[in-house]
């Protein structure tokens, strides 16, 4: 990106300086969001009576420092990854998935089924053959938006939020009759085997490592690839893709099927690495929250990990603020909410970059339009 | 009305079959009949007053996705300022006014800050979820029960007097979908608001000031919202639960989808909801069928994909919707 002005206008090395400033940006940006929104907090902290700097300080050290904190934290970094990036990919063709939920529960059961009914495989097949059911699960659940809307036309936020409810009554009913764990009073599954729990590798949990890995998969799929290209000329412009010559039912009915199989090597990873069996109140809002994480990461792939971090220190240390100083644990809601809104403002992109610079970008719209 | 009937035939003969069905089976058994269809209307209300919010906005280019964090603030506002005053109207007022505020809140950062229209409405969702539970507290009641209201001669139909009784927003949810109508197709605000959620450059070429008009109508339709999560806490119910709106404001999406944008559609689209809901738990209540309650309760979701997947709509959305405007820069 270099400085559209004639050099005589511009004092030598201008341009590089704008250049890092724009290249900084995407950087700069949410962190100066995430401070001014951790300091409008604090006003509301201390608005209660506490010290905003020990609420604060009592917030990190349950999410990082206390005993497994850290482990916790990174495995629900995991998951909220996983399901951002099942937002953040459709967000790419111009579509929008609120059926995370839905493929993250689909994936969940199915990652479980295989963990207790195939117990008698040794660990690495059975916890690989368990993910990638969560993953072909998942998938399906996804696949079936994708298509409705290929062959059918049918809007995938209809479809993805009337399958997040069909999936809970399925999950439901099974959880009820044969999946049911005997002797149980709250209706789950048995426990997965032994062999089929994925811990640590080094001081990370496997699923976060897994996380990682797919968003890098992910970006280098939406940036280098030739389907990734499709889907950025989809979701820019469907009827010039088209006449272009990309299939669009293709299209749609692939991306979402990749965001299932995302949400649900997320229920996978989740159930595997954390509880090990399979409870419908597991997922929790997890499905909505994966849209906050893929908007928080302005729809970015490798963006994604840091924003989940972000909601699952919070979400993972506000048990804390409640423990020890009596703050309402729902303040961190808040926090995150300030920072998506101050991470969303062009203008403030703009201020960064100084004034008349035309080079300045401001932030790409999340997706054009909702189609 | 011929006009119209020669244009819509196929919706013409759905409804007629409809009609016919509805008043054979209630020839049959009357109780039964009217109390599925006030089940079936109870589930709707919510819904339809949502999907209007949603109509209204997108009509005027503003995509919102926050309805159901408007819901739940209105439902716990409404709840809580009439068990604390004591005075119902006051709470019913303070819930139609936050979801305005909210609606006004959407609409203004959308407009001047241009802020991503999605994000604005995931964003309203955590901060009404956070708040209504942070301010949550248990153990208070309504100071009376919502007063019921019948129109006369019009409640006394066979049937469809059920929507001719009821609490006030029960009441007026059907002339809230009529005069939503003539509003958006009659009148010249309803031109306006339809060529500022089309064409902005065009309407302000027309001298129609489009980011204004947008604000104003967002507002308003922060009200519908607002009255659904009211009637969600004081009518349907006389208690607020934490998260009470529990994905409606979503499904309500869903159904101006459906309803492929117009009010009328949006109506039917969410009494086929309704009604289907009511047919399956009433199978299930008379033995007729035995099967799981999961079923029954999913029914009425997969028959909404079912008729989507079939109907295979052209529904199209208004093309300027979710992209701010600004003067000048239009094509």
């Amino acid at each position: 990106m270099s400085n559209p002005k004639p050099a005589t206008t511009a004092a030598p090395g201008n341009g590089a300086l704008l250049a890092t400033i724009i290249r900084g940006q995407s950087v700069i940006v949410p962190i100066l969001a995430l401070i001014v929104a951790f300091a409008i907090g604090a006003i509301l902290i201390a608005g209660q009576g506490v010290n905003p700097i020990s609420a604060y300080a009592s917030l990190f050290h349950y999410a990082w420092f206390s005993s497994d904190g850290l482990q916790v934290t990174l495995l629900r970094t995991a998951g909220l990854a996983l399901t951002g990036l099942a937002v953040a990919i459709p967000l790419k063709i111009g579509m929008f998935n609120i059926g995370a939920q839905g493929q993250f529960l689909v994936g969940a059961i199915t990652a479980a089924f295989v963990g207790y009914q195939f117990g008698n495989l040794p660990g690495i097949p059975l916890i690989l053959v368990a993910l990638v059911g969560g993953i072909i699960g998942g998938a399906v659940w996804g696949w079936i938006s994708g298509i409705l809307k290929a062959k059918r036309n049918v809007h995938e936020v209809i479809s993805t939020i009337m399958l997040n409810y069909v999936a809970a009554q399925l999950i439901d009913w099974l959880l009820n009759s044969y999946l049911k764990a005997p002797g149980q009073a709250i209706p789950q599954t048995p426990k997965i085997v032994d062999q089929a729990q994925i811990g640590n590798l080094g001081p990370f949990p496997v699923g976060f490592l897994i996380a990682i890995v797919l968003a890098a998969f992910s970006w280098w799929l939406l940036r280098r690839t030739v389907l990734g290209f499709q889907f950025g000329t989809v979701g820019a412009n469907p009827e010039a893709a088209r006449y272009a010559g990309v299939k669009l039912p293709r299209m749609y009915a692939a991306g979402m099927t990749l965001a299932g199989g995302m949400a649900g090597l997320s229920g996978g990873v989740q159930t595997l690495g954390e509880t090990h069996y399979f409870e419908q109140s597991f997922a929790g809002s997890l499905g909505f929250d994966g849209v906050t994480v893929a908007l928080l990461a302005r729809g970015n792939p490798i963006g994604v990990v840091p924003a989940a971090f972000l909601l699952a220190s919070l979400r993972a240390g506000a048990p804390g603020l409640q423990f020890d100083l009596g703050v309402q644990p729902e303040i961190v809601d808040l926090v995150l909410a300030i920072t998506l809104l101050l991470v969303s403002i062009p203008i403030l992109a703009k201020l960064l970059v100084r004034k008349g610079a035309t080079a300045a970008p401001t932030p790409a719209p999340i997706e054009e339009e909702l189609r | 009305m011929t006009q119209w009937l020669a244009k819509n035939k196929s919706a013409a003969i759905i409804a007629l079959v409809v009609l016919v069905v509805a008043y054979g089976f209630w020839a049959m058994s009357p109780d039964k009949a009217t109390s599925m269809l006030r089940f079936a209307w109870t589930l709707s209300i919510p819904l339809v007053l949502g999907a209007l919010t949603g109509v209204i906005g997108e009509r005027s280019g503003i995509v919102n996705i926050g309805i159901e964090g408007q819901m739940l603030a209105a439902a716990f506002t409404g709840f809580f300022v009439a068990a604390n005053t004591g005075n119902l109207w006051l709470g019913v007022l303070s819930g139609l006014l936050v979801g305005a505020v909210m609606g006004a809140f959407l609409a203004w950062i959308a407009v001047v800050f241009q802020v991503d229209q999605i994000i604005l409405g995931v964003v309203m969702n955590i901060v009404a979820t956070g708040v209504t539970s942070f301010y949550y507290v248990q153990g208070k009641v309504l100071p009376s029960a919502m007063p019921t209201f019948s129109i006369p001669l019009l409640s006394d139909l066979p049937l469809v007097g059920v929507f001719f009784q009821g609490g006030p927003i029960a009441l007026l949810t059907l002339f809230t979908v009529l005069g939503t109508w003539y509003a958006l197709f009659r009148t010249r605000w309803g031109l306006r608001t339809r060529a500022i959620g089309e064409y902005p450059t065009a309407a302000d070429t027309a001298g129609i000031g489009v980011n204004k008009m947008r604000i104003i109508n967002t507002t308003i339709a922060g009200l519908l919202a607002g009255a659904a999560g009211v009637f969600m806490s004081m009518e349907q119910t006389s208690s607020f639960a934490r998260d009470m709106s529990a994905g409606k404001g979503f499904l309500a999406l869903a159904i101006m989808i459906f309803g492929a944008w117009f009010p009328g559609r949006a109506l039917a689209a969410a009494l086929f909801f309704g009604l289907a809901s009511a047919v399956a738990s009433q199978l299930q209540a008379d033995k007729v069928v035995d099967i799981p309650q999961q079923f029954v309760n999913l029914l009425p979701y997969v028959l909404t994909l079912l008729v989507l997947a079939l109907a295979a709509g052209r529904v199209r959305a208004p093309a300027s919707e979710g992209i701010p405007f600004v003067k000048g820069e239009g094509s």
